[in-house]
């Protein structure tokens, strides 16, 4: 397998590693999503056709905790496509906390009905394939996608993401002004979707609704790139 | 519907004009908005750019201008954009920009024609079939027929009920115990199932009669009955009574055709109150009718100045029944000029009668009978050409002074201006005024009839009315051939604009300043009422009244067909929230104003009045352009003026 690398330069990149996948794996489903590829890092953002993706779960540890549900808008920059969202709740493999109930406003009777990922599958690729996904810290969609599919498919998968907390947290946890804060002794910036979405002017909604989450990650970014970033930059520049 | 799009859904469903479409249509919305967000100062729609959506502020602020660049509007969370061009040849024809970082739902051209076609107050909203205004108008009139007085609103307490079981005495303390004069007996249903209902606890009853103090006098003690006998026994059957929504008139009526004072009212079966007829006569004396025979009942200024609170009681009571400003503004005057009639008549009792014939006129709002409740006085006194200052005008100073301190004491404060007939200049002999009005209307500058343009409003309250009637027909022929004239009245009628609409809680001016407050009177039925004299002057119209005036325009070809509705619907719109607020100042115990705060204008209203404003401001600029000032000629030694 190939060691991925930010840095076209510096080696094989994210579209390398799609064409690569999509020669040798074997699972048809997987295949089809590889074989729509992923644009090049130099792409402008303004011509990537998007998707952004919320998935709630049980727990943060993908070994232990499973998907409750998932939400998707595909979207560019210019327009989000509600009438194209997608919405599921899955029966999770282990039972639902009291907890992750009123977290996520699922209830055990909705999730009683619900189907395995498994069956949804075929659709969820259908949604990402030739899109690049954006979601709201990057640390759950991505291993618990993978998780879940190695569990169901037998092969896992891993695609690239813009993280709209990572670029939130370029401006108020890395650059020169926000470590001069911490120096200071200020409180750090909350990153959290809900407090992002609010410096940008965007209105409050309520949280921890996959699709709800997913259109309020979708509205960030397209508010993130308006505000810091511009059309025309790279894709390579934002995604990880 | 889709849980997760309710963010969507409420937001959209508390907002005009989605805030009346059917839940099915409203779900299907939210399903198939898009969203984009535009930072601010970024273009949203640019000039001549195809549209297929329309814009729906879901939070910031957009900007909509002019082909020219000029303002157009600038809209807040909630409203919308777009609809123009996407009714019309679907290119952008106001274009809009982001004014602060907006997120924006776009709704595809697709739905946006079935919400005209499905919802009529959508279409209406967008202006699909007519001006926003006409509907709102109707809309208004349509609440007038159901608004007439129910019946129900005189109730103040559910009736007082006795089985029939009961003793005469029992009932008789029950009426002491509640201080009622009437109590309704019942008993097991029969042969009335029209007054049967059940009560709380399920029990079927049926109203047998009613019981009232009189009747305990003549069935009970005058016949020597025992204070044990049932009051079934007494009760006389056959119900009469009425229904809760039926009007108050309907129930004034139905006692007097069956001679009772008492009248149970019910709700379908169950009774739900009694009312009396001093219940009915205590609503009348807050009528306007009742109101000024009282004013000519009265023996003294003083009495008069006492009938103050009653003047504003009708006032709020005509607003609360639904009356139109025609009809609101009609019997104010009318109470305007029963006080001035009434006043004079008692100075002329110890005054004496009058040396010479006069005739006292109003000017202003009372002449065009559009008096409202927050008003000054503008009167003047028209003599005989008799009059004979040395002799005669200490006692007509008497006579305008006792009037004009009469209406000041009843809320007519002194006209600030001085145009009151206790002025000189305004207290003088019909051919003076004939040579006054023919100064105005022959040299005519904008600066000498920025103050005189009142007294192109004049009607006749008291006296000779062929004095004030011939100053009406010099007016009414004399103007119309007067260019100069007419020119100088455009010019003044321009002085006061209208702003541009609301923004959030301010009001808007063209400029895209902001103000907390606007005076209502002063930016908008004002210049309204002055541009619609012009015209009627220019077209020889003897009608004083606004609305009369603009029904003479349109037997002339004056006005653009359909223009003068626009200015019906403008005036009636603003003239009516005007009234509105002051209704609402009074009921909060405030002295009413014409100010108005945006605050307090319902999203409705703002719609509406941003239209009245657009119309006025229209209707200003073809005034300027309909009335130029004439090109004269240098004068000739001959002809000191020309045409």
């Amino acid at each position: 397998m190939l060691v991925l690398r930010k840095d076209s330069r510096r080696g094989p990149t994210w579209p390398d590693y799609f064409a690569d996948r999509a020669g040798v794996i074997q699972d048809p489903l997987l295949a089809g999503y590889f074989a729509a590829g992923c644009p090049a890092p130099e792409t402008p953002i303004a011509e990537v056709p998007l998707v952004a993706l919320d998935i709630e779960t049980t727990g943060l540890d993908p070994r232990r905790a499973a998907i409750v549900s998932i939400g998707l808008v595909p979207f560019t920059l210019a327009r989000i496509r509600l009438a194209e969202r997608r919405y599921w709740v899955l029966k999770p493999v282990r039972e639902l906390t009291e907890q992750s109930v009123t977290m996520h406003h699922i209830t055990h009777s909705e999730v009683a009905n619900a189907p395995d990922l498994a069956v949804i599958l075929p659709e969820l690729f259908e949604a990402l394939a030739g899109r690049l996904a954006v979601v709201h810290y990057r640390h759950i969609e991505r291993p618990f996608l993978d998780g879940a599919i190695k569990a169901r498919l037998g092969e896992g998968m891993r695609f690239p993401v813009i993280d709209t907390m990572s670029l939130e947290a370029r401006i108020h946890r890395q650059s020169l002004w926000a470590r001069f804060r911490r120096w200071a002794g200020r409180p750090p910036v909350s990153i959290r979707l809900h407090n992002s979405r609010l410096r940008y002017g965007l209105p409050a909604y309520q949280g921890h609704h996959a699709l709800i989450d997913a259109l309020g990650t979708a509205e960030l970014l397209q508010a993130q790139i308006a505000t810091r970033y511009r059309p025309e930059t790279p894709v390579g520049q934002l995604w990880s | 519907m889709d849980v997760e799009l309710l963010e969507i859904r409420q937001h959209m469903g508390r907002c005009p004009p989605f805030d009346h479409i059917a839940d099915d249509l409203l779900d299907e919305l939210a399903g198939q908005v898009e969203v984009a967000y535009y930072k601010a100062g970024s273009d949203i729609l640019v000039l001549d750019q195809e549209v297929h959506e329309l814009g729906y502020i879901r939070s910031g602020a957009v900007e909509i201008s002019r082909r020219n660049g000029d303002l157009y509007n600038r809209l807040g969370e909630g409203d919308i954009f777009g609809h123009f061009s996407l009714l019309r040849n679907r290119r952008v024809r106001f274009p809009a920009k982001a004014l602060e970082d907006s997120l924006i739902y776009f709704i595809p051209n697709a739905l946006f024609q079935r919400l005209c076609d499905e919802d009529e107050h959508f279409a209406d909203f967008v202006e699909l079939a007519r001006p926003r205004l006409e509907s709102a108008v109707a809309e208004q009139k349509k609440q007038n027929d159901m608004m007439i007085t129910r019946v129900r609103k005189l109730l103040t307490r559910y009736p007082v009920m006795v089985e029939d079981t009961a003793s005469v005495q029992e009932a008789a303390r029950q009426l002491t115990d509640f201080q009622a004069s009437a109590v309704l007996v019942l008993g097991k249903p029969g042969d009335a199932p029209r007054y049967t209902f059940r009560d709380s606890e399920e029990r079927p009853w049926q109203v047998r009669g009613i019981l009232t103090d009189s009747d305990f006098r003549k069935r009970v003690v005058a016949e020597g009955l025992s204070p044990d006998t049932p009051v079934g026994e007494v009760v006389h059957d056959g119900l009469i009574a009425i229904q809760s929504d039926e009007s108050v008139h309907e129930a004034m009526l139905c006692m007097l055709r069956n001679n009772v004072h008492h009248l149970p009212v019910m709700h379908r079966r169950r009774p739900v109150g009694i009312v009396h007829l001093s219940d009915i006569i205590r609503y009348e004396t807050h009528s306007s009718l009742y109101l000024v025979n009282n004013i000519f009942n009265q023996s003294s200024a003083h009495g008069i100045a006492r009938l103050e609170p009653d003047i504003r009681a009708a006032f709020v009571r005509m607003v609360e029944d639904g009356a139109d400003s025609r009809m609101i503004g009609s019997a104010l005057s009318t109470i305007g000029r029963s006080i001035s009639r009434r006043l004079l008549e008692l100075a002329e009792e110890e005054l004496g009668p009058p040396p010479v014939p006069y005739c006292f006129m109003a000017m202003g709002s009372m002449a065009r009978n559009e008096q409202s409740i927050v008003t000054d006085q503008d009167n003047a006194l028209v003599l005989d050409d008799a009059f004979d200052p040395e002799q005669h005008d200490a006692y007509f100073l008497a006579l305008a002074k006792r009037v004009s301190d009469g209406l000041h004491a009843c809320g007519y404060t002194y006209c600030t201006g001085d145009i009151m007939a206790t002025n000189p200049k305004w207290r003088q002999p019909l051919a003076v005024w004939k040579q006054y009005f023919h100064d105005w209307i022959d040299n005519p500058t904008p600066e000498r009839l920025l103050h005189s343009s009142i007294f192109f409003d004049l009607d006749v309250v008291y006296g000779e009315n062929r004095f004030v009637e011939q100053l009406q027909d010099l007016v009414a022929t004399e103007a119309s051939k007067n260019p100069m004239f007419l020119a100088a009245m455009a010019r003044n009628a321009l002085g006061r604009t209208p702003p541009l609409g609301f923004f959030r809680t301010f009001v808007m001016e063209k400029d895209g300043k902001h103000n907390n407050t606007i005076n209502l009177k002063r930016r908008g039925t004002a210049p309204m009422v002055d541009l619609i004299r012009v015209h009627a002057l220019a077209c020889g119209s003897q009608a004083q009244n606004s609305f009369a005036r603009l029904d003479d325009i349109d037997r002339t070809q004056l006005l653009a067909t359909g223009v003068s509705d626009k200015l019906r619907y403008a005036l009636e719109f603003l003239a009516m929230a005007r009234i509105r607020h002051q209704a609402i100042d009074i009921a909060k115990e405030q002295a009413p104003d014409n100010t108005i705060e945006p605050e307090n204008v319902s999203d409705n209203e703002r719609h509406n009045l941003k239209d009245a404003f657009q119309v006025l401001s229209n209707a200003q600029k073809f005034l300027k352009y309909r009335y130029p000032v004439p090109v004269v000629s240098k004068p000739k030694p001959n002809s000191p003026r020309s045409r």
